[in-house]
C-alpha cells in the first residue's frame, strides 16, 4: 500500500507547520521523516494518520483519496512516542483492544482473538508478559506492546512517531535494529518520525529530510548523506566544519590560504561557503601542495575509535578534525603544535549551486 | 561498627506524633465522647430510640436523598469537569470560579434561595408546578439542595485527573478503530473511576451530614421530609441528649462504612491504573 502526500499545507494560527509538502512512500518501504523539532515532521505524520486535517492538499493510500475518511476507517497503525498504552489493561488486553472494539459482525471469535494476539506477542517477543500491566514493563517492552497493538488491526500502513525517543541510548539501538528486522519480515509500508540522523540513516530504506515545513531532500540514506542538496542537510546529518571564503581562479580562498576545489565550475569573485566533515580533514606538520591552512592544536581527545583534534585556524575559527589512532601516533601531536590542515574532500555552496 | 540509624529526610517521628495528636484532639476525642454518652443507655433503650418509626423514616430519607444527590453530582460533575478541562470558551475562568461557590455560600443562604426559586409560586417552581412537579417541601427539594452543595467535590477531584489524562490514549483508541463511545467507555472512564469514586464519596458524606440548606427547602414534616441531622437537632431542643447521640452514633457508623467501602473500591481500581504507562 503506497502513500502519496500531495501538496499538503497546514497552519496552526500564525505558525505554518507544513508548506506545500509532497512526498511518495513506495509500497512496502520503511521511510524516515527526519528533521529538527518544529520542522513539521510530526504534523505530517499525524496528517497521514488522520489525527490532524490538512488545510489543503490530499493524502492518498494506494491511489485512493483518504481526505474524507474518518480516522477509524483509514486502517492505520499508529505508534505514539510515549506509547499511549491503556494502563488499566494488561498487555494482552491492550493488543486485543483493536479487535474487541470492532462492530459485532466484523469481530473475530474469542479463540481467534486469542490466537492472533498471542501470535503478535510472539512476534514482538513478549508472549511471557501477556498478563502484566504496562506499569510493570520497561520502556522498550512498552514500545513493543504499542507496536503489537498497532499491528493487531492489520493496518494498511504503519506510522511511528519518534518510536525510540523516550528510551535510553542502548535500548534505542537494539530496538531500532529489531524494528528493521521486523520490517524485513512483515513488509508493511511504514513511516517513522525521528530527529536522530543516525537512527534514520541506519533503519530506513528512504529518508525525507524536513526543515521549516518543507521536505528539503528525499532519497536513500546514501544519497542524502553523500550528496546533500542544501547546507541545512549537510549540517544536520553529522558534524561539519564551516568556512566562509571566496572563489578565484578555481581555488577557494579562506583567510590567507587557498584550497584546491574538486571542479573549477565557479565564476571568480563569488563568495562561497565551504563545508568539510571532520573525518575528511587531515593534519600535516609541513604544508602540502593540494592546499592547506595553518592552525594550532587546542585540544586532543584520544578516547574512542577515532582521535578528535580541536584546532584553531590562523584566522581564529575553531576546526574539528577526526584522524585514526595510527595517524595520531605517527604525527605525535601535542597541544599548541603548529600544524597544517588539508581537506581530502569538501562541499561548496554558492548561492543555490552545489558541487 | 554499631547500628547506624539515620534518615536523610528526618521528621518522621515528629510529624507522625503531631498527626496522631491532632487527629485525636479534633476527631477521635469528640467521637469517643459521643460513644461514651451513648453507652449510658441500655441496649434496649438504644434500640427503641433508633428503631422508632420516625427515626427510621428520617434515616432512610437521609440515605437515599444523599445517595441520589451524590450520583447526580457524579454524572453532572464529570460533565462539568470535562468541559472545563477539555474546551476553551469565553468566560471559562468565571465558570470555573462558579463551581466553588457552594463551598463559600452560607448553606442557609443556599437553602433559602433554592426554596424561593422552587416553591410553587417561585420563578422556577411555578413552571414545574404546571407539570405537576413539586420541588420545595418534598424529598425532591432535599435532593436539589444536596446536589447544590455537593457539586464542587466531584468537579474538583476530577479536574486534576482529567488534566493529567493523555489525549493520546483517545487518539490511540480511535486509530485502533474504536468509536467515540467505546473509546470513552473502555479507555477514558476506567482511568477516571478512582477519582470519580472519591468525588462521589466526598459528595455523599457532605450531603449525609448537611443541615443548613435542607431545613429550609424540606419543610421538615416528620415521616416525610425530616432528615436525620434535623431529628438530632429536634431531640437536642427537647433536652433528649442521649437520644440525639444515639442517632448520631448510627449516622456515624453508616457514613464510616459507606466511606470505607467506597475508598476500598477506589483503592482497588486505582491499583489497576496506577503509575505512569
Amino acid at each position: 500500500m503506497s502513500i502519496e502526500v500531495r501538496n499538503v499545507t497546514k497552519q496552526f494560527g500564525e505558525f505554518t507547520a507544513l508548506r506545500d509538502v509532497s512526498l511518495t512512500v513506495p509500497a512496502g518501504e520503511l521511510v524516515a521523516l527526519l528533521g529538527p523539532s518544529g520542522s513539521g515532521k510530526t504534523t505530517l505524520l499525524r496528517i497521514i494518520a488522520g489525527l490532524e486535517t490538512a488545510d489543503s492538499g490530499a493524502i492518498l493510500f494506494h491511489g485512493e483519496d483518504t481526505t474524507d475518511q474518518k480516522l477509524r476507517d483509514r486502517k492505520v497503525g499508529f505508534v505514539f512516542q510515549h506509547y499511549a498504552l491503556f494502563r488499566h489493561m494488561t498487555v494482552f488486553e491492550n493488543v486485543a483492544f483493536g479487535l474487541r472494539v470492532r462492530p459485532r459482525r466484523d469481530r473475530p471469535g474469542k479463540q481467534e482473538i486469542r490466537d492472533r494476539v498471542m501470535k503478535l506477542l510472539n512476534l514482538v517477543q513478549l508472549q511471557s508478559l501477556a498478563h502484566r500491566y504496562p506499569s510493570e514493563l520497561s520502556g522498550g517492552q512498552r514500545q513493543r506492546v504499542a507496536l503489537a497493538r498497532a499491528l493487531a488491526v492489520e493496518p494498511r500502513v504503519l506510522l511511528l512517531d519518534e518510536p525510540f525517543g523516550a528510551l535510553d541510548a542502548k535500548v534505542r539501538k537494539e530496538l531500532r535494529r529489531w524494528l528493521r528486522r521486523l520490517h524485513d519480515e512483515i513488509h508493511i509500508t511504514s513511516v517513522f518520525v525521528t530527529h536522530d540522523q543516525e537512527e534514520a540513516l541506519e533503519v530506513a530504506d528512504r529518508v525525507a529530510v524536513m526543515n521549516e515545513g518543507r521536505v528539503e531532500q528525499e532519497g536513500t540514506p546514501e544519497e542524502v548523506y553523500h550528496s546533500p542538496r542544501t547546507p541545512f542537510i549537510l549540517n544536520f546529518l553529522g558534524n561539519v566544519n564551516l568556512f566562509h571564503g571566496r572563489m578565484e581562479n578555481g581555488r577557494a580562498y579562506i583567510g590567507n590560504s587557498s584550497l584546491e576545489l574538486p571542479a573549477a565550475a565557479f565564476q571568480d569573485n563569488q563568495t562561497a561557503t565551504v563545508f568539510i566533515r571532520p573525518h575528511l580533514l587531515d593534519i600535516h606538520h609541513q604544508p602540502t601542495e593540494s592546499g592547506n591552512f595553518p592552525a594550532h592544536v587546542a585540544h586532543i581527545n584520544a578516547a574512542g575509535p577515532l582521535v578528535r583534534v580541536e584546532l584553531v585556524s590562523e584566522w581564529g575559527d575553531p576546526v574539528e578534525v577526526e584522524i585514526s589512532q595510527d595517524r595520531y601516533r605517527f604525527l605525535a601531536l601535542k597541544e599548541n603544535d603548529k600544524v597544517f590542515v588539508t581537506p581530502k574532500e569538501m562541499k561548496v555552496f554558492v548561492e543555490d549551486y552545489v558541487i | 561498627m554499631g547500628l547506624r540509624k539515620k534518615n536523610v529526610l528526618p521528621g518522621f517521628g515528629l510529624s507522625l506524633g503531631y498527626t496522631v495528636f491532632y487527629l485525636s484532639l479534633v476527631v477521635l476525642i469528640p467521637f469517643a465522647a459521643l460513644f461514651s454518652r451513648t453507652a449510658q443507655m441500655s441496649f434496649m433503650e438504644f434500640w427503641d430510640t433508633i428503631s422508632s418509626p420516625r427515626v427510621v423514616a428520617s434515616f432512610w430519607l437521609s440515605l437515599y436523598t444523599s445517595l441520589s444527590a451524590a450520583s447526580l453530582n457524579a454524572v453532572m460533575g464529570l460533565l462539568v469537569a470535562w468541559v472545563l478541562v477539555r474546551y476553551h470558551f469565553p468566560l471559562k475562568t468565571l465558570v470555573d470560579a462558579l463551581v466553588d461557590l457552594p463551598f463559600a455560600l452560607p448553606t442557609a443562604v443556599a437553602g433559602i434561595s433554592l426554596t424561593t426559586l422552587y416553591s410553587v409560586n417561585g420563578p422556577l417552581g411555578k413552571h414545574l408546578a404546571r407539570w405537576g412537579i413539586e420541588v420545595a417541601y418534598t424529598p425532591l427539594g432535599i435532593i436539589v439542595a444536596l446536589t447544590f452543595i455537593g457539586l464542587p467535590f466531584v468537579v474538583r477531584t476530577l479536574q486534576p485527573v482529567l488534566e493529567d489524562l493523555d489525549v493520546e490514549i483517545e487518539e490511540a483508541a480511535a486509530s485502533l478503530g474504536a468509536s467515540r463511545m467505546k473509546s470513552l467507555l473502555y479507555v477514558v472512564f476506567p482511568n477516571l473511576l478512582p477519582a470519580l469514586l472519591t468525588g462521589f464519596a466526598l459528595s455523599f458524606a457532605r450531603a449525609f451530614g448537611e443541615y443548613g440548606s435542607v431545613v429550609f427547602i424540606s419543610g421538615n414534616m416528620p415521616m416525610r421530609t425530616e432528615i436525620c441531622p434535623l431529628l438530632i437537632m429536634t431531640k437536642l431542643e427537647q433536652f433528649d441528649y442521649i437520644g440525639a447521640t444515639a442517632i448520631a452514633v448510627v449516622m456515624l457508623l453508616v457514613s464510616f462504612m459507606m466511606l470505607f467501602t467506597i475508598n476500598l473500591l477506589g483503592w482497588w481500581s486505582r491499583k489497576r491504573t496506577s503509575s505512569a504507562a
